[in-house]
Protein backbone atom coordinates (compact mmCIF):
# COMPACT_ATOMS: atom_id res chain seq x y z
CA UNK A 1 0.00 0.00 0.00
CA UNK A 2 2.78 2.40 0.98
CA UNK A 3 4.62 1.53 -2.22
CA UNK A 4 1.59 2.52 -4.31
CA UNK A 5 1.22 5.82 -2.46
CA UNK A 6 4.93 6.64 -2.91
CA UNK A 7 4.72 5.83 -6.63
CA UNK A 8 1.62 8.00 -7.10
CA UNK A 9 3.31 10.88 -5.28
CA UNK A 10 6.38 10.47 -7.49
CA UNK A 11 4.25 10.47 -10.67
CA UNK A 12 2.38 13.57 -9.48
CA UNK A 13 5.72 15.21 -8.73
CA UNK A 14 7.07 14.31 -12.17
CA UNK A 15 3.87 15.66 -13.75
CA UNK A 16 4.33 18.95 -11.90
CA UNK A 17 8.06 19.38 -12.46
CA UNK A 18 9.08 17.80 -15.80
CA UNK A 19 6.79 19.92 -18.05
CA UNK A 20 8.13 23.06 -16.37
CA UNK A 21 11.69 21.89 -16.95
CA UNK A 22 10.89 21.35 -20.63
CA UNK A 23 9.32 24.81 -20.76
CA UNK A 24 12.35 26.43 -19.18
CA UNK A 25 14.66 24.47 -21.49
CA UNK A 26 12.61 25.74 -24.42
CA UNK A 27 13.09 29.37 -23.30
CA UNK A 28 16.83 28.91 -23.05
CA UNK A 29 17.52 26.59 -25.98
CA UNK A 30 15.48 28.72 -28.36
CA UNK A 31 17.22 31.84 -27.11
CA UNK A 32 20.69 30.40 -27.68
CA UNK A 33 19.81 28.95 -31.09
CA UNK A 34 18.50 32.32 -32.19
CA UNK A 35 21.42 34.28 -30.77
CA UNK A 36 19.54 36.12 -28.01
CA UNK A 37 19.43 35.99 -24.24
CA UNK A 38 15.93 34.87 -23.33
CA UNK A 39 14.45 35.67 -19.89
CA UNK A 40 17.39 36.72 -17.67
CA UNK A 41 16.02 38.68 -14.70
CA UNK A 42 13.45 36.67 -12.72
CA UNK A 43 15.24 34.78 -9.93
CA UNK A 44 18.61 36.39 -10.66
CA UNK A 45 20.41 33.32 -12.10
CA UNK A 46 19.66 33.18 -15.85
CA UNK A 47 15.97 33.88 -15.24
CA UNK A 48 15.22 30.46 -13.71
CA UNK A 49 12.08 31.79 -11.98
CA UNK A 50 10.49 33.12 -15.16
CA UNK A 51 8.04 30.20 -15.45
CA UNK A 52 7.05 30.58 -11.79
CA UNK A 53 6.41 34.26 -12.42
CA UNK A 54 4.35 33.35 -15.51
CA UNK A 55 2.34 30.91 -13.39
CA UNK A 56 1.61 33.58 -10.77
CA UNK A 57 0.58 35.97 -13.54
CA UNK A 58 -1.79 33.39 -15.05
CA UNK A 59 -3.34 32.67 -11.65
CA UNK A 60 -4.06 36.38 -11.06
CA UNK A 61 -5.89 36.93 -14.31
CA UNK A 62 -9.65 37.17 -14.52
CA UNK A 63 -11.50 34.03 -15.58
CA UNK A 64 -13.38 35.16 -18.69
CA UNK A 65 -15.98 33.12 -20.56
CA UNK A 66 -17.26 34.69 -23.82
CA UNK A 67 -20.98 35.52 -23.77
CA UNK A 68 -21.93 33.27 -26.68
CA UNK A 69 -19.70 30.38 -25.62
CA UNK A 70 -20.98 26.97 -24.70
CA UNK A 71 -20.17 27.52 -21.03
CA UNK A 72 -19.79 23.99 -19.68
CA UNK A 73 -17.87 22.63 -22.65
CA UNK A 74 -15.69 25.76 -22.64
CA UNK A 75 -14.82 25.34 -18.96
CA UNK A 76 -14.31 21.58 -19.16
CA UNK A 77 -12.00 21.60 -22.19
CA UNK A 78 -8.67 22.45 -20.45
CA UNK A 79 -9.19 19.57 -18.00
CA UNK A 80 -9.98 17.14 -20.82
CA UNK A 81 -6.78 18.27 -22.55
CA UNK A 82 -4.56 17.94 -19.47
CA UNK A 83 -5.69 14.89 -17.47
CA UNK A 84 -5.02 12.20 -20.15
CA UNK A 85 -1.29 12.98 -20.12
CA UNK A 86 -1.22 12.48 -16.34
CA UNK A 87 -2.84 9.07 -16.84
CA UNK A 88 -0.30 8.06 -19.52
CA UNK A 89 2.53 9.04 -17.19
CA UNK A 90 1.25 6.36 -14.79
CA UNK A 91 2.12 3.51 -17.17
CA UNK A 92 5.53 4.66 -18.45
CA UNK A 93 8.21 2.55 -16.76
CA UNK A 94 11.38 4.42 -15.79
CA UNK A 95 13.40 1.51 -14.50
CA UNK A 96 13.54 -2.29 -14.24
CA UNK A 97 11.73 -4.35 -11.62
CA UNK A 98 8.45 -2.53 -11.16
CA UNK A 99 9.65 1.08 -11.33
CA UNK A 100 6.29 2.00 -12.84
CA UNK A 101 3.15 3.26 -11.09
CA UNK A 102 0.78 0.92 -12.93
CA UNK A 103 1.98 -2.12 -14.87
CA UNK A 104 -0.82 -2.66 -17.39
CA UNK A 105 -0.94 -5.67 -19.69
CA UNK A 106 -1.88 -3.77 -22.87
CA UNK A 107 0.21 -0.74 -21.84
CA UNK A 108 0.95 0.40 -25.40
CA UNK A 109 -2.72 0.53 -26.31
CA UNK A 110 -3.59 2.28 -23.06
CA UNK A 111 -1.01 4.99 -23.74
CA UNK A 112 -2.10 5.57 -27.34
CA UNK A 113 -5.84 5.46 -26.54
CA UNK A 114 -5.60 7.92 -23.67
CA UNK A 115 -3.33 10.29 -25.61
CA UNK A 116 -5.99 10.40 -28.33
CA UNK A 117 -8.61 11.46 -25.76
CA UNK A 118 -6.51 14.50 -24.87
CA UNK A 119 -7.02 15.89 -28.35
CA UNK A 120 -10.80 16.00 -27.79
CA UNK A 121 -10.08 18.77 -25.26
CA UNK A 122 -8.67 21.00 -28.01
CA UNK A 123 -11.60 20.18 -30.32
CA UNK A 124 -14.08 21.00 -27.53
CA UNK A 125 -12.28 24.32 -26.96
CA UNK A 126 -12.38 25.11 -30.66
CA UNK A 127 -16.08 24.51 -30.86
CA UNK A 128 -17.23 26.02 -27.58
CA UNK A 129 -15.41 29.35 -27.98
CA UNK A 130 -17.96 30.66 -30.50
CA UNK A 131 -15.15 32.16 -32.52
CA UNK A 132 -14.36 31.61 -36.20
CA UNK A 133 -10.62 31.34 -35.66
CA UNK A 134 -11.15 28.83 -32.88
CA UNK A 135 -13.50 26.80 -35.08
CA UNK A 136 -10.92 26.71 -37.87
CA UNK A 137 -8.30 25.63 -35.35
CA UNK A 138 -10.58 22.94 -33.95
CA UNK A 139 -11.23 21.54 -37.42
CA UNK A 140 -7.52 21.42 -38.15
CA UNK A 141 -6.88 19.67 -34.83
CA UNK A 142 -9.45 17.02 -35.70
CA UNK A 143 -8.14 16.54 -39.25
CA UNK A 144 -4.58 16.28 -37.96
CA UNK A 145 -5.46 13.71 -35.30
CA UNK A 146 -7.33 11.54 -37.79
CA UNK A 147 -4.40 11.38 -40.21
CA UNK A 148 -1.57 10.95 -37.73
CA UNK A 149 -3.18 8.51 -35.28
CA UNK A 150 -2.94 5.67 -37.82
CA UNK A 151 0.84 5.72 -38.51
CA UNK A 152 1.46 6.21 -34.79
CA UNK A 153 -0.51 3.08 -33.89
CA UNK A 154 1.17 1.12 -36.70
CA UNK A 155 4.65 2.12 -35.56
CA UNK A 156 3.87 1.19 -31.95
CA UNK A 157 2.39 -2.15 -33.06
CA UNK A 158 5.60 -2.92 -34.93
CA UNK A 159 7.58 -2.74 -31.68
CA UNK A 160 4.91 -4.74 -29.88
CA UNK A 161 5.21 -7.41 -32.62
CA UNK A 162 8.98 -7.46 -32.32
CA UNK A 163 8.79 -7.87 -28.54
CA UNK A 164 5.82 -10.24 -28.59
CA UNK A 165 4.07 -8.31 -25.84
CA UNK A 166 1.92 -5.20 -25.40
CA UNK A 167 3.29 -4.39 -21.95
CA UNK A 168 5.68 -1.44 -21.88
CA UNK A 169 7.86 -3.15 -19.28
CA UNK A 170 7.92 -6.31 -21.35
CA UNK A 171 8.94 -4.40 -24.47
CA UNK A 172 11.95 -2.84 -22.76
CA UNK A 173 12.80 -6.25 -21.30
CA UNK A 174 12.95 -7.76 -24.80
CA UNK A 175 14.81 -4.82 -26.34
CA UNK A 176 18.27 -5.50 -27.85
CA UNK A 177 20.71 -3.04 -29.43
CA UNK A 178 20.02 -4.29 -32.96
CA UNK A 179 16.43 -3.05 -32.64
CA UNK A 180 17.81 0.42 -33.25
CA UNK A 181 18.44 -0.18 -36.99
CA UNK A 182 15.61 -2.76 -37.23
CA UNK A 183 12.92 -0.40 -35.84
CA UNK A 184 14.50 2.86 -37.06
CA UNK A 185 11.72 3.70 -39.55
CA UNK A 186 9.08 2.95 -36.94
CA UNK A 187 10.86 5.18 -34.42
CA UNK A 188 10.96 8.13 -36.81
CA UNK A 189 7.32 7.64 -37.84
CA UNK A 190 6.19 7.36 -34.21
CA UNK A 191 8.08 10.47 -33.12
CA UNK A 192 6.95 12.59 -36.09
CA UNK A 193 3.33 11.45 -35.77
CA UNK A 194 3.51 12.14 -32.04
CA UNK A 195 4.77 15.66 -32.69
CA UNK A 196 1.85 16.19 -35.07
CA UNK A 197 -0.61 14.89 -32.48
CA UNK A 198 0.81 17.35 -29.94
CA UNK A 199 0.57 20.14 -32.56
CA UNK A 200 4.20 21.11 -32.02
CA UNK A 201 6.02 23.04 -34.75
CA UNK A 202 6.43 22.31 -37.65
CA UNK A 203 2.96 20.73 -37.24
CA UNK A 204 1.37 23.72 -35.47
CA UNK A 205 -1.06 24.67 -38.22
CA UNK A 206 -4.06 24.25 -35.83
CA UNK A 207 -2.66 26.81 -33.38
CA UNK A 208 -0.80 28.97 -35.91
CA UNK A 209 -0.51 32.14 -33.84
CA UNK A 210 0.21 34.50 -36.73
CA UNK A 211 -2.73 33.29 -38.84
CA UNK A 212 -5.56 32.09 -36.61
CA UNK A 213 -4.32 33.53 -33.29
CA UNK A 214 -3.69 30.27 -31.41
CA UNK A 215 -6.70 28.52 -32.92
CA UNK A 216 -8.79 26.72 -30.28
CA UNK A 217 -7.19 28.72 -27.45
CA UNK A 218 -7.98 32.20 -28.78
CA UNK A 219 -10.70 32.92 -26.21
CA UNK A 220 -8.88 31.43 -23.25
CA UNK A 221 -7.03 33.40 -20.60
CA UNK A 222 -5.64 33.00 -17.13
CA UNK A 223 -5.46 29.58 -15.54
CA UNK A 224 -7.43 27.79 -18.25
CA UNK A 225 -4.98 28.95 -20.89
CA UNK A 226 -2.12 27.92 -18.60
CA UNK A 227 -3.64 24.43 -18.44
CA UNK A 228 -3.53 24.18 -22.22
CA UNK A 229 0.11 25.27 -22.22
CA UNK A 230 0.88 22.78 -19.46
CA UNK A 231 -0.88 20.07 -21.49
CA UNK A 232 1.41 20.82 -24.43
CA UNK A 233 4.56 20.45 -22.32
CA UNK A 234 3.22 17.41 -20.47
CA UNK A 235 2.52 15.98 -23.92
CA UNK A 236 6.16 16.49 -24.89
CA UNK A 237 7.26 14.68 -21.72
CA UNK A 238 4.87 11.80 -22.41
CA UNK A 239 5.81 11.50 -26.09
CA UNK A 240 9.55 11.56 -25.35
CA UNK A 241 9.13 9.06 -22.52
CA UNK A 242 7.09 6.72 -24.73
CA UNK A 243 9.56 6.97 -27.63
CA UNK A 244 12.48 6.29 -25.28
CA UNK A 245 10.71 3.26 -23.80
CA UNK A 246 9.40 1.81 -27.07
CA UNK A 247 12.27 2.45 -29.47
CA UNK A 248 15.41 3.42 -27.54
CA UNK A 249 15.49 0.68 -24.94
CA UNK A 250 14.21 2.65 -21.92
CA UNK A 251 16.39 1.91 -18.93
CA UNK A 252 19.00 -0.08 -20.87
CA UNK A 253 22.25 1.83 -21.09
CA UNK A 254 25.91 1.00 -21.66
CA UNK A 255 26.44 0.16 -17.96
CA UNK A 256 24.66 -0.13 -14.58
CA UNK A 257 21.24 -0.98 -16.06
CA UNK A 258 19.64 -1.99 -12.77
CA UNK A 259 21.11 0.71 -10.53
CA UNK A 260 20.92 3.70 -12.85
CA UNK A 261 18.10 2.52 -15.13
CA UNK A 262 15.78 5.42 -14.30
CA UNK A 263 18.58 7.85 -15.12
CA UNK A 264 19.03 6.33 -18.60
CA UNK A 265 15.30 6.63 -19.29
CA UNK A 266 15.23 10.25 -18.18
CA UNK A 267 18.39 11.02 -20.15
CA UNK A 268 16.97 9.56 -23.38
CA UNK A 269 13.69 11.40 -22.86
CA UNK A 270 15.59 14.65 -22.22
CA UNK A 271 17.61 14.29 -25.43
CA UNK A 272 14.36 13.71 -27.35
CA UNK A 273 12.77 16.74 -25.70
CA UNK A 274 15.77 18.78 -26.81
CA UNK A 275 15.12 17.56 -30.38
CA UNK A 276 11.47 18.64 -30.09
CA UNK A 277 12.61 22.17 -29.24
CA UNK A 278 15.27 22.04 -31.95
CA UNK A 279 12.63 21.18 -34.58
CA UNK A 280 10.57 24.15 -33.46
CA UNK A 281 13.46 26.50 -34.10
CA UNK A 282 14.63 24.84 -37.33
CA UNK A 283 11.57 24.16 -39.47
CA UNK A 284 8.92 26.54 -40.82
CA UNK A 285 5.27 25.72 -40.22
CA UNK A 286 3.82 23.25 -42.70
CA UNK A 287 0.72 24.14 -44.69
CA UNK A 288 -2.46 22.15 -44.10
CA UNK A 289 -2.24 20.24 -47.41
CA UNK A 290 1.46 19.50 -46.84
CA UNK A 291 0.54 18.13 -43.40
CA UNK A 292 -2.06 15.78 -44.82
CA UNK A 293 0.22 14.73 -47.65
CA UNK A 294 3.08 13.92 -45.27
CA UNK A 295 0.78 11.71 -43.18
CA UNK A 296 -0.95 9.77 -45.97
CA UNK A 297 1.75 9.70 -48.66
CA UNK A 298 4.77 9.13 -46.44
CA UNK A 299 4.12 8.10 -42.86
CA UNK A 300 1.36 5.53 -43.47
CA UNK A 301 3.26 3.65 -46.23
CA UNK A 302 6.50 3.85 -44.24
CA UNK A 303 4.85 2.46 -41.12
CA UNK A 304 3.26 -0.35 -43.17
CA UNK A 305 6.70 -1.16 -44.62
CA UNK A 306 8.09 -1.22 -41.07
CA UNK A 307 5.32 -3.62 -40.01
CA UNK A 308 6.16 -5.91 -42.94
CA UNK A 309 9.89 -5.76 -42.16
CA UNK A 310 9.25 -6.56 -38.51
CA UNK A 311 7.01 -9.48 -39.43
CA UNK A 312 9.42 -10.96 -41.95
CA UNK A 313 12.45 -10.74 -39.66
CA UNK A 314 10.46 -11.99 -36.69
CA UNK A 315 9.48 -15.13 -38.58
CA UNK A 316 12.91 -15.58 -40.20
CA UNK A 317 14.93 -15.28 -36.97
CA UNK B 1 -24.31 -8.15 -4.99
CA UNK B 2 -20.56 -8.18 -5.12
CA UNK B 3 -18.48 -5.07 -5.63
CA UNK B 4 -17.91 -5.93 -9.28
CA UNK B 5 -21.63 -6.26 -9.94
CA UNK B 6 -22.35 -2.90 -8.31
CA UNK B 7 -19.69 -1.16 -10.42
CA UNK B 8 -20.87 -2.93 -13.56
CA UNK B 9 -24.48 -1.89 -12.94
CA UNK B 10 -23.47 1.71 -12.30
CA UNK B 11 -21.43 1.79 -15.51
CA UNK B 12 -24.40 0.33 -17.36
CA UNK B 13 -26.67 3.05 -15.97
CA UNK B 14 -24.16 5.71 -17.08
CA UNK B 15 -23.83 4.15 -20.54
CA UNK B 16 -27.60 3.94 -21.10
CA UNK B 17 -28.27 7.35 -19.53
CA UNK B 18 -25.71 9.16 -21.66
CA UNK B 19 -26.89 7.26 -24.73
CA UNK B 20 -30.42 8.59 -24.11
CA UNK B 21 -28.97 12.08 -23.74
CA UNK B 22 -27.22 11.66 -27.10
CA UNK B 23 -30.59 11.42 -28.86
CA UNK B 24 -32.53 13.86 -26.67
CA UNK B 25 -30.12 16.80 -26.29
CA UNK B 26 -30.92 19.84 -28.39
CA UNK B 27 -27.29 20.77 -28.97
CA UNK B 28 -25.57 18.86 -31.72
CA UNK B 29 -22.05 18.94 -30.28
CA UNK B 30 -23.31 17.90 -26.85
CA UNK B 31 -24.69 14.77 -28.50
CA UNK B 32 -21.19 13.85 -29.71
CA UNK B 33 -19.72 14.60 -26.28
CA UNK B 34 -22.34 12.49 -24.49
CA UNK B 35 -21.36 9.74 -26.91
CA UNK B 36 -17.83 10.00 -25.46
CA UNK B 37 -19.27 9.41 -21.96
CA UNK B 38 -21.30 6.47 -23.21
CA UNK B 39 -18.32 4.84 -24.94
CA UNK B 40 -16.18 5.49 -21.88
CA UNK B 41 -18.70 3.75 -19.62
CA UNK B 42 -18.79 0.81 -22.06
CA UNK B 43 -14.99 0.59 -21.89
CA UNK B 44 -15.30 0.60 -18.09
CA UNK B 45 -17.75 -2.28 -18.37
CA UNK B 46 -15.24 -4.27 -20.41
CA UNK B 47 -12.59 -3.55 -17.79
CA UNK B 48 -14.80 -4.90 -15.00
CA UNK B 49 -15.24 -8.07 -17.08
CA UNK B 50 -11.38 -8.33 -17.22
CA UNK B 51 -11.38 -7.66 -20.99
CA UNK B 52 -8.54 -5.14 -20.72
CA UNK B 53 -7.51 -5.21 -24.36
CA UNK B 54 -11.03 -4.72 -25.72
CA UNK B 55 -11.55 -1.85 -23.29
CA UNK B 56 -8.55 0.14 -24.48
CA UNK B 57 -9.21 -0.59 -28.12
CA UNK B 58 -12.74 0.66 -27.52
CA UNK B 59 -11.30 3.94 -26.22
CA UNK B 60 -8.72 4.16 -29.03
CA UNK B 61 -11.15 3.52 -31.89
CA UNK B 62 -14.47 4.89 -30.70
CA UNK B 63 -13.46 7.83 -28.51
CA UNK B 64 -10.20 8.67 -30.27
CA UNK B 65 -11.30 8.18 -33.87
CA UNK B 66 -15.06 7.81 -34.37
CA UNK B 67 -16.11 10.70 -32.11
CA UNK B 68 -13.33 12.91 -33.50
CA UNK B 69 -14.62 12.13 -36.99
CA UNK B 70 -18.17 13.00 -35.85
CA UNK B 71 -17.01 16.29 -34.32
CA UNK B 72 -15.07 17.10 -37.50
CA UNK B 73 -18.20 16.40 -39.52
CA UNK B 74 -20.34 18.62 -37.28
CA UNK B 75 -17.80 21.45 -37.54
CA UNK B 76 -18.10 21.32 -41.32
CA UNK B 77 -21.85 21.96 -41.09
CA UNK B 78 -23.67 25.14 -40.14
CA UNK B 79 -24.70 23.77 -36.77
CA UNK B 80 -25.10 26.61 -34.24
CA UNK B 81 -23.33 26.68 -30.87
CA UNK B 82 -26.60 26.87 -28.99
CA UNK B 83 -29.79 24.84 -29.29
CA UNK B 84 -31.09 23.83 -32.68
CA UNK B 85 -34.87 23.71 -32.95
CA UNK B 86 -35.10 21.33 -35.92
CA UNK B 87 -33.06 18.39 -34.62
CA UNK B 88 -36.08 16.09 -34.20
CA UNK B 89 -36.86 14.18 -37.35
CA UNK B 90 -40.41 13.30 -38.32
CA UNK B 91 -39.38 9.66 -38.21
CA UNK B 92 -38.61 9.68 -34.53
CA UNK B 93 -41.50 7.45 -33.49
CA UNK B 94 -40.58 4.89 -36.14
CA UNK B 95 -36.96 5.09 -34.97
CA UNK B 96 -38.06 4.58 -31.37
CA UNK B 97 -40.10 1.54 -32.45
CA UNK B 98 -37.13 0.02 -34.29
CA UNK B 99 -34.80 0.72 -31.36
CA UNK B 100 -37.16 -0.87 -28.82
CA UNK B 101 -37.74 -3.86 -31.10
CA UNK B 102 -33.99 -4.39 -31.60
CA UNK B 103 -33.37 -4.12 -27.88
CA UNK B 104 -36.21 -6.59 -27.22
CA UNK B 105 -34.75 -9.12 -29.68
CA UNK B 106 -31.26 -8.82 -28.21
CA UNK B 107 -32.44 -9.07 -24.59
CA UNK B 108 -34.63 -12.06 -25.45
CA UNK B 109 -31.77 -13.84 -27.19
CA UNK B 110 -29.39 -13.27 -24.28
CA UNK B 111 -31.96 -14.33 -21.67
CA UNK B 112 -33.04 -17.42 -23.62
CA UNK B 113 -29.49 -18.35 -24.45
CA UNK B 114 -27.88 -17.91 -21.07
CA UNK B 115 -30.71 -17.43 -18.55
CA UNK B 116 -29.21 -17.47 -15.10
CA UNK B 117 -25.92 -19.03 -16.16
CA UNK B 118 -22.86 -17.43 -14.63
CA UNK B 119 -19.25 -17.65 -15.61
CA UNK B 120 -16.49 -16.92 -13.11
CA UNK B 121 -14.18 -14.03 -13.91
CA UNK B 122 -10.50 -14.76 -13.79
CA UNK B 123 -7.72 -12.23 -14.06
CA UNK B 124 -6.19 -12.15 -17.53
CA UNK B 125 -9.18 -13.95 -19.07
CA UNK B 126 -9.65 -11.17 -21.59
CA UNK B 127 -6.01 -10.35 -22.19
CA UNK B 128 -4.55 -9.76 -25.63
CA UNK B 129 -3.03 -13.29 -25.70
CA UNK B 130 -6.33 -15.06 -24.99
CA UNK B 131 -8.16 -12.83 -27.44
CA UNK B 132 -5.57 -13.35 -30.18
CA UNK B 133 -5.64 -17.10 -29.70
CA UNK B 134 -9.45 -17.06 -29.82
CA UNK B 135 -9.69 -14.90 -32.92
CA UNK B 136 -6.89 -16.48 -34.95
CA UNK B 137 -7.40 -20.14 -33.96
CA UNK B 138 -11.05 -20.82 -33.16
CA UNK B 139 -12.81 -18.00 -34.99
CA UNK B 140 -10.45 -17.35 -37.88
CA UNK B 141 -13.09 -17.89 -40.60
CA UNK B 142 -15.61 -15.30 -39.30
CA UNK B 143 -12.66 -12.96 -38.78
CA UNK B 144 -11.59 -13.30 -42.42
CA UNK B 145 -15.17 -12.86 -43.63
CA UNK B 146 -15.36 -9.62 -41.62
CA UNK B 147 -12.06 -8.48 -43.17
CA UNK B 148 -13.49 -9.01 -46.66
CA UNK B 149 -16.58 -7.02 -45.66
CA UNK B 150 -14.40 -4.16 -44.39
CA UNK B 151 -12.25 -4.28 -47.51
CA UNK B 152 -15.35 -4.08 -49.69
CA UNK B 153 -16.58 -1.01 -47.80
CA UNK B 154 -13.13 0.58 -48.10
CA UNK B 155 -13.09 0.07 -51.86
CA UNK B 156 -16.64 1.39 -51.99
CA UNK B 157 -15.66 4.51 -50.06
CA UNK B 158 -12.78 5.19 -52.44
CA UNK B 159 -15.01 4.74 -55.49
CA UNK B 160 -17.65 7.05 -54.01
CA UNK B 161 -15.18 9.77 -53.06
CA UNK B 162 -13.23 9.84 -56.35
CA UNK B 163 -15.22 11.64 -58.99
CA UNK B 164 -12.86 10.61 -61.78
CA UNK B 165 -13.59 6.88 -61.41
CA UNK B 166 -17.09 6.97 -59.88
CA UNK B 167 -20.52 7.03 -61.48
CA UNK B 168 -21.35 5.55 -64.89
CA UNK B 169 -17.85 5.75 -66.33
CA UNK B 170 -16.38 3.46 -63.70
CA UNK B 171 -19.23 0.96 -63.50
CA UNK B 172 -16.89 -1.98 -64.04
CA UNK B 173 -14.60 -1.24 -61.09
Amino acid sequence: MLEVVVKLVLVAGAFAVLPLLVGQAEHKVMAHMQGRLGPMYAGAFHGWAQLVADGVKFAQKEDVVPRDADRWVFKLAPGVALVPYLLVLLVIPVGPGGQVALDLGPGVFFALAVMGVGVIGAIMAGWASANKYSLLGGMRVAAQLMSYELPMVFAASSVAMAAGTLSLQGIVGEWRWYWLPWQAIGAVVFFVAGLAELRRPPFDMPVADSEIIFGPYTEYGGLRFAFFLLAEYAGIVVLCGLTAVLFLGGWKGPFLNTELGWLWTLLKAAVLAFCVIWFRVSYPRMREDQLQKLAWAWLVPLSLAQLALTGVLKVAL
Amino acid sequence: MSGQEVVFTLLGVVAVGSAVLVVTTRRLVHAALWLVVSFGALAGGYLVLTAEFVAWVQVLIYVGAVVVLLLFGIMLTRAPIGESADLDSGNRWAALGVAVATAAVLVTVVVMGFGDARTPLRAGGGSAEELGAGVFRTWVLPFEVLSVLLLASLVGAIVLSRSDIGGDKGGDV
